[in-house]
């Protein structure tokens, strides 16, 4: 198989879904349903995430998610934020099953609203009840490469440590233990918040993650849908370098050009 | 049930009263929502969007009506 061919097949799989898009972008904090489109249409993923909460019943006919961004174009990922105990996560997600027929679901169990550490005594028990009840749940975690360890053993079917807090923008501040995740891990492993710039993405993916999720870092960006391209590059660009495999680091230099025939 | 037949629930933490024997589907039309595209918890437990026809609305139920909104 040639490089090229390589990377036209370089495909990822969770729950025996296949995707081509590394990365998958969150649908908070836009301005308008118009721009979150937008840059869903411009990042190329394939998956959003999407949160469940009450509809208006005052006001029925507003504006919906779905009229934008089309749950039959792209997967929805149902996800718990803003859930702090495991029975309000999984009661969550019970109706997201119900909402969108489909058991592939996003789970983060949150610990304090300052930092919005994953609190993950809770997160683990609502993975065992999740599991049991059929449900396939891409969790958020620590970084913390034997709570992954113990996710993927209850039935995770993906890892998702954060970077860096949740809307910080801080990167990826854990490099080493993210690396031992993804080295120990049987099912993917997705950055999963902490991301602030596109380099923050490609730092990701040269780490061998399988992808990374993200929704501030476009959301917010002064133009996120030329951002959610950014991304889209930078995703491929650590995709592709990671699989090139990186040249060792020296202490010195190490010319370029020959030294033989030099006049 | 009150004098008039109807029933008193809360809807999404909202007062609500509609006509004895409404069905769970009927009532979610009556808010102007399309069943199809929310998910209904009647009382803690989900109700399959299959039998939202035939459930009927109690007195003193408590639904929350949930649908996708944008995320992270």
């Amino acid at each position: 198989m040639t490089a090229q061919q390589d990377i036209k097949a370089d495909t990822w799989t969770v729950a025996g879904r296949t995707f081509s898009s590394r990365l998958i972008v969150g649908t908070g904090k836009y301005k308008s349903l118009e721009e979150n489109a937008a840059a869903v249409e411009a990042s190329g993923a394939e998956i959003v995430t999407v949160a469940v909460r009450r509809v208006n019943i005052a006001d029925p006919n507003q504006p919906m998610l779905t009229d934008f961004i089309d749950p039959k174009k792209v997967m929805y990922l149902p996800n718990t934020a803003g859930c702090f105990t495991a029975d309000d996560a999984i009661r969550t997600l019970r109706l997201a099953r119900e909402a969108g027929g489909w058991n592939l679901v996003k789970l983060e169990v949150l610990g304090e609203a300052k930092t919005l550490y994953p609190d993950m005594r809770e997160t683990l028990r609502a993975t065992e009840v999740l599991v049991k009840e059929g449900f396939e749940p891409m969790v958020y975690c620590v970084d913390d490469p034997i709570a992954a360890k113990q996710l993927e053993e209850a039935g995770a079917v993906a890892i998702m440590p954060l970077g860096a807090p949740i809307g910080s923008g801080l990167g990826i501040q854990n490099r080493v233990t993210i690396r031992l995740i993804v080295e120990g891990a049987k099912v993917p492993v997705l950055v999963d918040a902490g991301v602030g710039t596109a380099s923050d993405a490609a730092v990701a993916m040269e780490l061998g993650c399988d992808g990374v999720l993200m929704n501030t870092a476009i959301a917010e960006a002064k133009d996120p849908v030329l951002m959610a391209r950014a991304m889209k590059a930078a995703v491929e660009a650590g995709r592709l370098s990671y699989l090139a495999g990186r040249m060792q680091k020296r202490r010195y230099a190490d010319p370029s050009s020959p030294l033989a025939g030099l006049i | 049930m009150d004098v008039d037949d109807s029933v008193s629930v809360r809807v999404n933490g909202e007062h609500r009263r509609v006509p004895g024997g409404t069905s769970v589907a009927e009532m979610v039309n009556l808010m102007g929502l399309d069943p199809l595209r929310v998910a209904v918890e009647r009382n803690l437990e989900v109700v399959p969007r299959s039998t939202l026809g035939q459930v009927t609305v109690e007195d003193g139920d408590d639904y929350e009506i949930v649908h996708f909104v944008g995320g992270g």
